[in-house]
């Protein structure tokens, strides 16, 4: 044949190496089918489409009235039309007519039923989706902190979607049962005795399904299971190609593959075993139905107990009757799986916003650009205080460099500054206001910052540098990417302002998506500046650039800086060193310098950076500078 | 199959620019694709089904009895009807002389009851059930070879695909999008093997049923069978557009979901950046924008299904009042009987769900050529880096690395220059130079990951493109910059190299590694999971596991390609201190920016556009007062620099 493998498996799985990629059969969960807490949720979203709903659940009504009406009238067409001998053109006709007009109004209840029912689903999709969003605007960074956005992205997508998938199956779901009531009604009507014996078939088919049921799920489930742990691998084996190919594991990764492929396949196969196995079931049951039909009605049309019209009606409906219940015990599933997503789904809109605006909030035009720590006590985790008691302040203009080691608090402290969270103890005060007493809007607008990590969005660098600010030309957009030295190669571009970016701007160099943040900044035109340096070593004709850029940057703004370069730490107004939550010195280069505390040993160690440092040094540098100190 | 698969493009320049539009936009080209080639997608596509003949004869004979047991129970229904309005002159009224002469055949055998009409009846009844017993039975056969052999080829082309993938080149693999490669591995499979299970043996079925189906209803009653019949173009041309114009709306609609996607993606990812601009209302905004986008399709896509949907049952139904108006004039007329008038109402409804299904069965080729297109496309990409024929495995005498006169470009413009060194074991080279310099190209070279457009590269003498690929790569240990981990344990990532590696092995490389007391400190230890699913390691964490993945494997060669960016300085020192032992009698090359971590290298190369600017060893460097120079007095002393 064409293509081949490229080697017999070996069947032999190395010790060190993983089989299991992706879920696992216990990790899906096997849950209920109805949650009244998850429901009752649910019904406010669709409660906002009220009268929709009721024209829907009337579409669904008219829709299968007329489908059960259908064979009732063919039915008529035999036994008042075409009885043997007595055959009526007129009535013919009449019966003709009828027919059409039940057509009509079948035709437009189904299509109002589709439509109608298809664009409520969408819309609570989309309501869903936009109000678990928003509240993630609004929960504390604590909590998005320790939340991966894979996982919060599943629920934006996977769950909403299992739950549109659930309204639509409900609303249909409801058709079916009505659809399978009026059937059953419609033959009782016609005929009870014959209506009674055809209908035995029901239950034997609703308890082989139920029987079916939990076997087929679990094979279907594996066979889900099984095909997601092959996409993952795939997945995996792609972008860990130069991984893949630099150790030599095709082999070893193409025997591996090729076991979860091959159990994907045995289960695959399984799988779909189950499922063509309900088709003699019903086929027979169907057939043992028409069989009773025969035999019975025909019997009865014989004896002239029932019209032969009754019999016609009676073979139109038994094709039909398996369908509702195929297609209900088919919803269970979705059903399960949507109260697990519905529970995901409020999971998320649940967590509490922590911090919120006070409803007497104020927002100032205009602040002096001023900082105030008074007292400040702050942590993470109850009883495990990052910060400890800190006063300081930095004046309108200033700027401030945070030094220390790792872990010592510097970027709590400046998380603080816009009040990312909520102090345990003490005040921070921005412009003379705290941060409390102010809008976080005000903050925002007040408050710049720029991440050690520059974070791009997807768009153009115009875009992206005037980003959130409101009123802002495309003048102020190149003054700013001047101002930091990144027009010159933003010119260079292609399409200069108006390049797309890449995700996450991956076409440039992580120097210029500095230079672009800093722009940003500019753009923004806050007061106060809060600058986390970035700590990756860029080549030194960047490293200039940068320097240069950080200078126009903090121009007439005051500055809270966490220092990594020592040019940067040099050059700031006044250093405030940070060790285990407490300020151990502060004051210019040249005066902690001269102190000969932490700071100047640390400094005449000679690292590039404080964050270097190893700890033993370090310990050895603080207790030097204890001892000396007393 | 290597060799038999591609050639028909050449290297690599056109394997990457036929793939790359792809990638850009993986949404707009996976429309359906009709042209010369789908033809040929498809035929093998086919041949490919043809490999199952066991199954294809049981599938097809399953499809004949299904068809015929099908068409059979309309005609017992009506039979029935007719059996049930009595007798006429002392005989049955029976019109279809099939079933008539079925029964007289019966009751031959058993015997006449008393009443002929209720023998009838009780004969009918039981064909319809043996009738409807085969349709299911031969309908399973048909579903089930369909499914399975959809999944034999299925699990066949992902097998090819995985294998293609890992062969692939490196200059392929950085010319495409991983998640366009990613869709085609699940997405296209999947959509061959729904092509195979749905369009191949089902179209053979639909054609075999609907068109006995019109024929016996023609020859029955010409009129009455066109008029019943009515239906069957309205309904295939209906389902047919509306299945195609879903299949491009649902690409748009895709796009705007992945538009979408990107939205909240970057929203959550640079929360931080969102925050601290107070951008949340910016955010709304962007996220509404692009959600009113997706629901304007979505809706489209509703009101595409209800329009056609509800067009399809209506034509069926008016096609039935026509039968009911003109058959039942002919019966008054006595044309006709009423078990015949019954038997085309249900000739009509058995033929609905087939012809509804042609519409599905014409989405199943469009995309089973679109994807099936766009698999092959890769398939038969001839790898550019590959082994020759007669390649022998790189035979190791001391494990000298030897660059001559390298040039390499990865397009028109070279990226390395006539670039010559050589590393002898026990020795150290550091390259330095400012990004983009071409010191990465440098490390790929090394273990063959492309090939020089000039000049050679040898190991122990023997030039890199006469030996096996699989030699060189297990003498040569790159130690990347960008650390992929996959999911699984500690312990198997640093083993990845040799997962028949024993314990001690791992362990005592990730304590070279500086690794040794993290693992100890995570919950599990050494099988603690990391990756996507896992634990999240910092980048220096990350670079220290790719370390001791590589020196575990204890290769003859190491290249550090700027593996310790994110590592500080002082741990870097210790991981340095505990490789003396292992780099003693190896040759080592050091590629990084920072200074410190390659100034012991016995020589040092300055790179810059391509060049080897200036080399030696640091304190010659140092002397010449050159580029390295001026990076020293930058990265080391920058404060003796500001006291100046």
């Amino acid at each position: 044949m064409t293509d081949r493998h490229i080697h017999e498996r070996s069947h032999e799985i190395p010790p060190k190496a993983s089989i299991k990629l992706g879920p696992t059969l216990d990790e899906e969960v096997f849950g209920e089918a109805f949650n009244g807490q998850v429901v009752g949720r649910f019904m406010k979203y669709i409660a906002a489409y009220k009268v929709l709903l009721w024209v829907a659940i009337t579409a669904v009504g008219v829709f299968t009235v007329s489908s059960i009406t259908i064979p009732l009238i063919v039915k008529n067409v035999f036994d008042d039309a075409l009885k043997d001998g007595a055959g009526d053109r007129s009535k013919l006709a009449t019966m003709v007519v009828v027919f059409l007009v039940a057509v009509g109004f079948n035709f437009v209840a189904n299509y109002f039923q589709e439509l109608i029912v298809g664009r409520i689903a969408e819309r609570i999709l989309i309501d869903m989706r936009r109000a678990m969003y928003e509240h993630l605007q609004r929960v504390s960074l604590s909590f998005m902190d320790k939340t991966e956005i894979g996982k919060l992205m599943s629920r934006l997508q996977g769950d909403v979607a299992a739950l549109q998938e659930f309204l639509q199956t409900a609303v249909f779901a409801i058709g079916d049962i009505v659809l399978l009531i009026g059937i059953i009604g419609a033959m009782i009507w016609l005929d009870w005795r014959l209506g009674l014996m055809t209908l035995t078939v029901v239950p034997i088919l609703l308890i082989i399904r139920i029987i079916w049921l939990p076997y087929a799920r679990q094979s279907f489930l594996r066979a889900r299971v099984t095909s997601s742990i092959v996409s993952g691998a795939l997945a995996e084996n792609i972008n860990g190609i130069r991984a893949v190919q630099g150790m030599s594991r095709e082999y070893v990764n193409y025997d591996l593959f090729d076991i979860r492929a091959t159990d994907n396949l045995k289960a695959a196969n399984k799988a779909s075993k189950f499922g063509v196995m309900m088709l003699p079931i019903v086929d027979t049951l169907t057939g043992t139905a028409m069989a009773i039909v025969v035999i019975i009605g025909g019997f009865f049309v014989l004896g002239g107990t029932v019209e032969l019209g009754v019999m016609v009606a009676f073979v139109l409906f038994v094709q039909r009757f398996f369908d509702p219940i195929r297609a209900l015990t088919m919803h269970y599933n979705v059903l399960q799986r949507a109260m697990a997503s519905g529970e995901r789904i409020f999971e998320v809109i649940d967590v509490p916003v922590d911090i919120k605006n006070k409803p007497n909030a104020i927002h100032p035009e205009e602040i002096d650009g001023s900082i105030s720590f008074e007292n400040v006590t702050f942590g993470y985790v109850e009883n495990q205080p990052i910060l400890k008691d800190i006063n300081f302040e930095v004046k309108p203009g200033e700027t401030v460099a945070l030094v220390g080691p790792t872990g010592s608090g510097k970027t709590s402290t400046t998380a603080l500054v816009h009040r990312f969270y909520d102090i345990w103890e003490g005040s921070v005060k921005v412009g003379g206001h705290d941060v409390r007493d102010v809008t976080q809007e005000s903050l925002g607008e007040h408050v710049s910052m720029v991440l050690q990590e520059p974070f791009l969005f997807s768009g153009t660098i115009f875009e992206n540098i005037i980003y959130a600010k409101e009123g802002a030309t495309r003048e102020d957009v190149v003054a700013a990417a001047q101002a930091v030295g990144a027009h010159e190669f933003i010119m260079k571009l292609p399409d200069g302002y108006e390049t797309e970016l890449e995700q996450r701007g991956g076409n440039l160099s992580l120097g210029q998506r500095q230079l672009l943040s800093f722009a940003r900044a500019i753009v923004a035109d806050s007061k106060i500046l809060v600058l986390d340096e970035a700590t990756a070593s860029i080549d030194s004709y960047t490293e200039m650039l940068i320097q240069q850029a950080l200078e126009r940057l903090m121009e007439g703004r005051t500055g809270m800086v966490i220092a990594h370069r020592l040019a940067t730490i040099r050059g700031a107004d006044r250093i405030i060193v940070l060790q285990d939550g407490r300020i151990v010195e502060q004051g210019n280069h040249d005066e902690l310098m001269a102190n000969g505390g932490l700071y100047s040993r640390l400094y005449s160690m000679n690292y590039a950076s404080f964050d270097d440092i190893p700890d033993e040094l370090i310990a050895q540098a603080t207790k030097a500078a204890r001892e000396s100190s007393t | 199959m290597l060799t038999r698969c591609g050639s028909k493009h050449g290297g690599l320049v056109t394997a990457t620019s036929q793939v790359t539009p792809v990638g850009k936009a993986a949404g707009t080209s996976s429309r359906p694709v009709v042209g010369s080639s789908s033809v040929g997608v498809f035929m093998r596509i086919t041949r490919m089904a043809l490999q199952y003949k066991l199954r294809l004869f049981i599938g097809l004979i399953a499809i004949f009895l299904a068809s015929g047991f099908q068409l059979a129970i309309p005609m017992l229904i009506g039979s029935a009807v007719d059996a049930a309005t009595g007798l006429e002159e002392g005989s049955l009224k029976i019109a279809n002389s099939a079933v008539i002469t079925l029964i007289d055949t019966t009751t031959d055998i058993f015997g006449e009851g008393s009443n002929p009409s209720k023998t009838a009846l009780i004969i009918i009844a039981v064909l319809l059930f043996i009738t409807s017993v085969g349709r299911g039975l031969s309908a399973m056969f048909q579903n089930y070879m369909g499914e399975s052999i959809g999944q034999s080829i299925g699990y066949e082309l992902r097998m090819l695909y995985y294998e293609k993938l890992q062969r692939l080149s490196f200059s392929y693999h950085a010319g495409v999008h991983t998640g366009d490669l990613i869709t085609r591995g699940i997405v296209d499979v999947e959509g061959v093997r729904m092509f195979v299970q749905t369009a191949l043996l089902r179209s053979v079925f639909l054609i075999v049923l609907i068109g006995t189906g019109m024929y016996l209803m023609l020859s029955e009653d010409l009129v009455l069978g066109l008029i019943s019949l009515s239906f069957v173009p309205f309904v295939a041309w209906r389902a047919t557009t509306a299945r195609l114009k879903l299949r491009s709306n649902w690409y748009s609609l895709q796009e705007r979901l992945s538009a979408l996607t990107k939205v909240m993606d970057e929203n959550l990812g640079g929360i931080r950046v969102v925050r601290s601009f107070a951008s949340q209302d910016h955010e709304m905004k962007k996220f509404d924008e692009a959600s009113n986008e997706t629901l304007a399709l979505a809706n489209v896509q509703v009101g595409i299904r209800a329009s056609n949907i509800s067009l399809m049952g209506v034509a069926f139904m008016l096609s039935m009042a026509g039968v009911l108006w003109v058959g039942g004039l002919q019966v008054i007329d006595g044309e006709l009987t009423l078990g015949e008038l019954t038997q085309f109402l249900a000739f009509m409804s058995i033929l609905l769900q087939p012809v509804r299904q042609i519409g599905m069965m014409i989405n199943g080729y469009a995309r089973g050529s679109a994807t099936g297109g766009r698999l092959f496309q890769v398939l038969d990409i001839d790898p550019s880096i590959q082994d020759k024929p007669d390649a022998k495995d790189l035979e190791i005498t001391n494990g000298t690395l030897e660059f001559h006169n390298v040039s390499f470009g990865y397009e028109e413009d070279h990226t390395l220059n006539g670039v010559s060194f050589k590393v002898e074991p026990g020795h150290t080279v550091g390259i330095v130079g400012p990004p983009g310099s071409g010191k990465s190209t440098i490390a790929h070279l090394v273990p063959r990951f492309y090939d020089p457009k000039k000049g050679h590269i040898t190991i122990d003498g023997q030039d890199l493109r006469d030996v096996t690929l699989d030699s060189i790569r297990k003498a040569v240990g790159v130690v990347e910059q960008d650390t992929f981990l996959f999911t699984a344990s500690v312990e198997h990532n640093v083993a990845y190299g040799d997962p028949w590696a024993p314990d001690d092995r791992v362990e005592s490389a990730s304590k070279h590694a500086q690794l040794g007391d993290y693992i100890d400190r995570l919950p599990g230890g050494y099988d603690t999971m990391v990756g996507e699913r896992g634990v999240s390691l910092s980048g220096g964490q990350r670079q220290r596991l790719s370390i001791a993945r590589s020196i575990m494997l204890k290769p003859q060669l190491i290249v550090f390609d700027d593996s310790t960016a994110a590592i500080d300085a002082a741990t870097e020192q210790r991981i340095r201190a505990a490789l003396t032992e292992l780099t003693k009698d190896r040759a080592t090359i050091i590629i990084s920016h920072r200074l410190s971590s390659l100034m012991h290298a016995d020589e040092i190369l300055f790179i810059e556009e391509g060049k080897i600017v200036e080399r030696g060893s640091h304190e010659e460097l140092l002397t010449q007062g050159g580029h390295y120079n001026d990076l020293y007095e930058l990265q080391i002393r920058p404060s003796e620099k500001w006291q100046q």
